[in-house]
């Protein structure tokens, strides 16, 4: 098993080569001057030639690329023009609020997702069944940003259960329930679409399961339904469903995007947002850089968890 | 009697390896060796049985004989040339004198094709046949495997497996092949209609004059079928000969086994105990005889050496490759071997 | 493959459900056409401007005169600047689409096909895509190239590529291995015509269903990228940044956002709807709906069983005119019918037949392991040492599977589950039965694991069974059926994946354990060596029907039936290879479409016309023997023939 992780983690290396790649290509491939690019129409001609001189944008390709990647090797993701501090502080800062967003709604559409593609299996055909695909169905088919607004309408004008906006009350907050009474909408918002796909999936895993021999063994051998379908079954249905679940990581993370915009959430998704309007690329290039490699660690993270479930991947 | 007919087919030396690179750090990563060092004629008009459990390298050895696979090492001749030569230049030119018939009748026809544009697709590119003379070409075809002409228009999920194969034989039958690979061609099919395929491919090599290769894991099938018999063992001939030589006499402690567990009326179950009947690791096959872990008769020469297939030789037509062949008839113990 | 093996091909859903889906279906189609044909029609319906501006009507409600959805912040009709903004979210959507299948299947076919480096080079470029998160990868890419409405498109459809070309070089891959690719290419068809001509129409369903399960997302994130602000521009308008602009007046007016939000809505659910209905008809493998769930125990018809009251006999297991059937949509297929079984103690019966014959699906429906749907027992009785196990409650079933009646089935890679180890799930096969604890069980497991002659047994309890033989493996389900101390053994072709040494290997095992434990075996098979080797008596099926009953040697040598004769005739024996095989003529018939009298009468060569004609009843011959023929062979009547 350790020898797996060692070599996943191996693996790893080019990937996140690969990922330092595309983004640095990226900036390179900006149409038009880059240092104007990034520092705006009205930035004065010696700044423009400062700039060029400081990101090495006179020298080759490959060359650039080499003194970018030592920069961010030491942590130096150059300086954010519009907010004027480094990029690295921001991303970090703004990171950890779309982890907590972003973390809670994972667990809250994994569970959600995985239970209710159970039940929809096992009651297959019943009402349950058909309500749970419905809302599935619905589930996919709505715009989280639309999804969102309407939860605002509801929720927090029209009833005022929960908070409009932002991560912590202004005045007097910033304790953990604070937090997550501010959390509960985005996070729901943000986990419905994923939700459905989970439990569609794990629906369709648990079918396809039930109907293998090995199931029909377990039946033979005189066990319970309730052991064949959750500790027989289930377990062969999880390792279809994991990889998705990795995926579902991504629409997550990329789903941010929206969420933070809508509910105001202090989270890098909203930062990308903003600075793409604003075109402050050296913010874009960082944000996009860590989201993107965490992403790929919770794959990883997925992939791992896949192959203690099924000794078979080992390998 | 060998020397006075040129063999259609000549397997030299045929090796090969799946995988086996270097590895990215150093070192080399061993490949598995489905078929090594296998040598044996194929004579013109007969029909050779390869037979062999799972594994044993058969249905590689086969794909290399019609060029679907290229060997490691070795050389394959048909009629003198090496076929890795005629590849080469022009994959076609092999395919026009040798075919294949596949184990899985369904699998092997396209399920978005009618049989027409299946049959008339080596008529076309083989042949190079004008519409005409493909349509009557087409009618014989279906004549020769007993199908009604009105099939053509029918697409294969509407046949039955015993029916899909006999197309599979007319499409190996439709570029006029000399020599036709069987690989386990009625192994999918129900017993009942095992017969029906059998005894059509008899009826069309004594028709059209043909070779087969007859690949099978069933003993009794190879022997109903076959003028020589090969019977190989983890990736390497273990014996090759005449068949009813080979079946009545076997040569090598496999063959023996292989014929007695098959069961029969009237006969008790005999079954080899030896060190859990598993195969060797094919990775890193042993220096000795591959089946000396199951062999009752081996000794310290089975485990060290590498029996050559003329070890247990009987003439020059029956070779074994085993160090303590199993006794002929009437040949008694005590003439210095074991 | 029996009914019982493969169910797959015969689960069909009920009807109804059926009806359900392609009412849905046709419900989204219904919609999507409606939207479509707005959209198109936008320029020629009596619309207001949808640009113009109108301050003094800004915010006006729906329903409104005039303006039957309301107006927005600036004064313009919601109404016009939906069905144009709906022209536009649909023509992004759809080129994105295509653009993506596009590239995608092109990337995925070559990879596919090609293998080998090609595969592993485009591969590596499409994971390095898909490492960035979806809509991420989008972001970036418009702050590459600028917003703007058709670079958005260009980047939902880049995003995209991958996905496409993940899914078919999955399908292509599996097509290019197929045997049928290598017999085009012996046909002598060039690589590019295999590619096109071979490979292409079977994937092209498959694009054709990514397609309609992909563009309701695309749509989505278009729409996405213009409420965020980086797809269409002002003045221009799709549905996404309508929404965006309803956002600023939310509180005060959130007609202006719920409009264009739900008209998205229905748009996407209509496609997802209309694409699982596409999707269903293409693509049968992937139908989620289709795919009924085998409940724990065959359903039982309740008139069976209070047919006849159970003979009291010292038998094992009694079985008296056993049905068993397949409802396939309206069709009712007999696979079992009016079928009679006695096992004595220690006694083996084989079951022999082709496959189609029943003889599986009489074994699995003894302790109820017949999937339902689409099976169900719908007539006889089954006695169980006395016991009626037709009447028997599920969790006396249960009690008695993996006790006193135990299963071995074919593939043993197939029922091992591949997640547990072997140790683990004979424990749990004892445990199941036994109250005694874990290291205890795992203790007999050892044990058995010895006794079915498993070297290292001890080591071998954590391995998988992937790590096993195909022997050891089916050693190890013979293992786990006798944990209990079955007193019945019901094998479903035990052997008939094994290879020759191995099946001897097993097949001496069981006859051993059978004389040393008294276990009475039921045996299934369509090999009568393997019946001649170890059945006591042998029962012939043909067409869901038992044609001939006797002892094994009887039945062997002496077969009263046409078919047991011609079946055993049709097979080469070691060391006759002079004889011609005597094939049967034509093909076993499908039990939905029996023909009168007897089932074998169209093949056989003895036929009279009396053999077409009413029911045709199990004549006994001898004590323990009988036929189901009209006209039985004897030994007068072969050398007549002869």
């Amino acid at each position: 098993m350790s020898a797996y992780i060692f070599k996943r983690l191996l693996a790893l290396i080019p990937v996140l080569f690969g990922l330092s790649i595309i983004v640095f290509l990226m900036m390179a491939l900006i149409p038009g001057d880059p240092a104007t690019a990034i520092l705006g129409n009205f930035a004065t001609p010696e700044n423009v030639a400062r700039l060029n001189a400081q990101l090495g944008l006179d020298r080759p390709l490959p060359q650039q690329y080499l003194i970018w990647l030592g920069n961010l090797l030491q942590g130096d993701l150059g300086r954010s023009f519009a907010l004027n501090r480094p990029v690295l502080d921001e991303v970090i800062e703004r990171f950890s609020a779309t982890l907590i967003l972003a973390g809670a709604a994972l667990v809250l559409c994994s569970v959600l997702g995985l239970l209710a593609g159970i039940v929809s299996a096992v009651r297959q055909f019943g009402w349950t069944d058909r309500m749970i695909t419905l809302f599935v169905l619905i589930g996919i088919s709505t715009p989280s940003f639309f999804l969102g607004l309407m939860l605002i309408l509801f929720f927090a004008v029209n009833l005022r259960w929960f908070p409009a906006s932002g991560m912590y009350a202004i005045y007097g907050g910033g304790d953990l329930p604070d937090l997550l009474y501010h959390l509960v909408l985005p996070a729901v918002t943000l986990a419905a679409v994923a939700t459905g796909v989970i439990a569609r999936l794990t629906r369709t895993a648990m079918l396809e399961v039930l109907r293998q021999d090995y199931i029909r063994t377990a039946r033979a051998k005189g066990l319970s339904e309730r052991r064949v379908i959750y500790r027989h079954a289930f377990k062969a249905a999880l390792v279809s469903v994991i990889p998705v679940i990795g995926i579902q990581a991504g629409f997550v993370l990329g789903g941010a995007v929206y969420i933070e915009t809508v509910f105001q959430w202090p989270g890098i998704g909203a930062m990308l947002v903003n600075a793409i309007s604003t075109r402050d690329l050296l913010l874009v290039q960082g944000g996009v850089l860590v989201v993107a490699t965490s992403y790929v660690l919770f794959n990883l993270a997925a992939d791992i968890v896949q192959s203690m479930l099924d000794p078979r991947l080992r390998r | 009697m060998h020397s006075t007919v040129e063999p259609l087919m000549r397997v030299e030396g045929v090796e090969r390896i799946f995988g086996g690179r270097r590895k990215l750090f150093g070192g080399h990563r061993a490949g598995v060796h489905a078929v090594q060092d296998v040598s044996l004629d194929i004579m013109p008009g007969e029909t050779l049985g390869i037979v062999g459990e799972s594994g044993c390298g058969k249905s590689t050895l086969a794909r290399m004989l019609v060029g679907l696979d290229q060997p490691t090492g070795g050389s394959i001749r048909f009629k003198g040339r090496d076929i890795a030569d005629t590849l080469r230049n022009d994959f076609n030119g092999l395919a026009r004198n040798i075919q294949y018939v596949f184990q899985d009748p369904v699998s092997s026809l396209n399920p978005r094709k009618t049989i027409r544009s299946i049959l008339e697709a080596p008529l076309k590119h083989l042949l190079g046949l004008g519409r005409k003379e493909r349509a009557e070409r087409l009618g014989t075809l279906m004549d020769a495997v007993n199908l009604r002409p009105e099939f053509l228009e029918r697409y294969p999920h509407e046949f039955s497996g015993g029916q899909a194969q006999r197309i599979g034989i007319a499409r190996a039958l439709a570029a006029d092949p000399e020599l036709i690979v069987l690989d386990e061609p009625v192994s999918a099919l129900d017993v009942s209609v095992q017969a029906q395929v059998i005894n059509l491919l008899a009826d069309l090599k004594a028709r059209f004059g043909l070779t087969y290769v007859f690949i099978s894991h069933d003993l009794s099938v190879v022997e109903s079928v076959s003028d020589r018999v090969a019977v190989m063992y983890f990736g390497r001939l273990a014996e090759l000969g005449p068949a009813r030589a080979l079946f009545a006499d076997p040569r090598h402690r496999y063959t023996r086994l292989l014929l007695d567990s098959v069961p029969a009326p009237g006969k008790p179950i005999v079954a080899c105990e030896g060190s859990e009947g598993d195969l060797p690791d094919p990775y890193d096959p042993p220096a000795g005889c591959a089946f000396a872990p199951r062999c009752p008769a081996a000794d310290d020469l089975c485990r060290s050496q590498r029996p050559a297939l003329d070890a247990g030789a009987v003439d020059g037509a029956h070779l074994a490759a085993c160090f303590h062949p199993p006794l002929l008839t009437g040949e008694t113990a005590g003439d210095g071997q074991l | 493959m029996s009914a019982v093996a493969n169910p797959r091909s015969s689960g069909r859903p009920d009807a109804v459900r059926l009806m359900l889906n392609n009412r849905l279906a046709t419900g989204g189609l219904v919609i999507l056409v409606v939207m479509v044909l707005l959209a198109l029609l936008a320029p020629l319906l009596p619309l207001a401007d949808p640009n113009a501006t109108a301050p003094a009507n800004r915010l006006i409600r729906p329903l409104s005169e005039g303006h039957l959805l309301g107006t927005d912040a600036l004064g313009r009709d919601i109404l016009s600047r939906i069905l144009w903004g709906l022209r536009v979210s649909l023509a992004v959507g759809i080129s994105a689409t295509l653009i993506a299948a596009f590239f995608g299947s092109l990337i995925g076919l070559v990879a596919g096909y090609a293998g080998g480096r090609t595969d592993n080079l485009l591969m590596r470029g499409v994971d390095m895509l898909m490492a960035f998160p979806y809509i991420l990868l989008a972001l970036a890419i418009v702050a590459v190239l600028g917003p703007g409405l058709i670079n958005a498109l260009y980047a939902i459809a880049v995003v995209n590529i991958p996905f496409f070309a993940r899914n078919i070089r999955g399908v292509t891959l599996g097509l290019a291995r197929r045997e049928f690719v290598d017999a085009a290419r012996l046909s002598g068809k060039s690589h590019l015509r295999i590619l096109t001509g071979e490979i292409l129409p079977n994937v092209a369903p498959v694009i054709v269903v990514t397609m309609s399960t992909t563009v309701g997302w695309m749509i989505l994130e278009t729409a996405g990228l213009s409420f965020l602000g980086l797809g269409a521009q002002p003045p221009q308008a799709d549905l996404g940044s309508m929404l965006g602009d309803g956002r600023r007046v939310l509180f005060n007016a959130p007609h202006v956002a719920i409009v264009p939000g739900l008209v998205i809505f229905l748009l996407v659910m209509s496609i997802n709807l209309f694409g699982d209905g596409v999707r269903d008809v293409l693509d049968p493998r992937l139908k989620s709906g289709a795919l009924a769930r085998p409940m724990g125990r065959t359903a039982i018809d309740p008139r069976a069983g209070d047919a006849m009251p159970a003979p009291a006999t010292e038998a094992v297991l009694d079985v008296v005119a056993l049905k068993t059937q397949f409802q396939l949509g309206r069709k009712t297929l007999r696979a079992v019918d009016d079928v009679d079984l006695r096992l004595r103690e220690g006694e083996c019966l084989g079951i022999v037949g082709e496959s189609g014959s029943g003889k599986s699906v009489t074994a699995m429906s003894i302790m109820g392991l017949v999937p339902t749907p689409p099976g169900r027992i719908a007539g006889g009785t089954i006695d169980f040492r006395g016991e009626d196990l037709l009447g028997a409650s599920d969790a006396r079933i249960r009690q008695l599977r993996g006790g006193a009646v135990s299963h071995v089935f074919q593939d043993p890679l197939s029922t091992l589950h591949p997640l547990f180890t072997v140790g683990d799930q004979i424990v749990e096969a004892i445990r199941a039965h036994q109250s005694i604890g874990h290291r205890e069980a795992r203790t007999k497991a050892r044990d058995l694991l010895a006794m079915v002659r498993i070297p290292n047994a001890a080591q071998r309890l954590d391995a998988y069974p992937h790590e096993l033989s195909g022997g050891m493996r089916q050693r190890v389900v013979i293992a786990m059926a006798l944990a209990n101390d079955a007193e019945l053994l019901i094998a479903d072709e035990p052997t008939t994946a094994l290879d020759v040494t191995v099946q001897a290997q097993v097949l001496s095992l069981m006859n051993g354990l059978r004389r040393e434990k008294k276990t009475s075996i039921l045996f299934i098979t369509h090999d009568f060596g393997v019946v001649s080797a170890i059945c006591d008596r042998v029962a012939v099926m043909y067409a869901g029907r038992i044609v001939e009953t006797g002892t094994a040697r009887q039945v062997l040598e002496k077969p009263a039936h046409p078919y047991t004769r011609k079946l055993i005739d049709c097979v080469p024996v070691l060391g006759q290879s002079d004889r011609r095989l005597d094939a049967i003529e034509g093909l076993p018939p499908s039990v939905d479409d029996l023909p009168e009298g007897c089932a074998f009468a169209p093949r056989c060569p003895f036929a009279q016309p009396e053999c077409r004609k009413g029911e045709i009843p199990l004549f006994a011959l001898a004590d323990e023997r009988a036929a189901r023929c009209l006209f039985p062979l004897s030994a007068a009547r072969e050398v007549v023939d002869a």
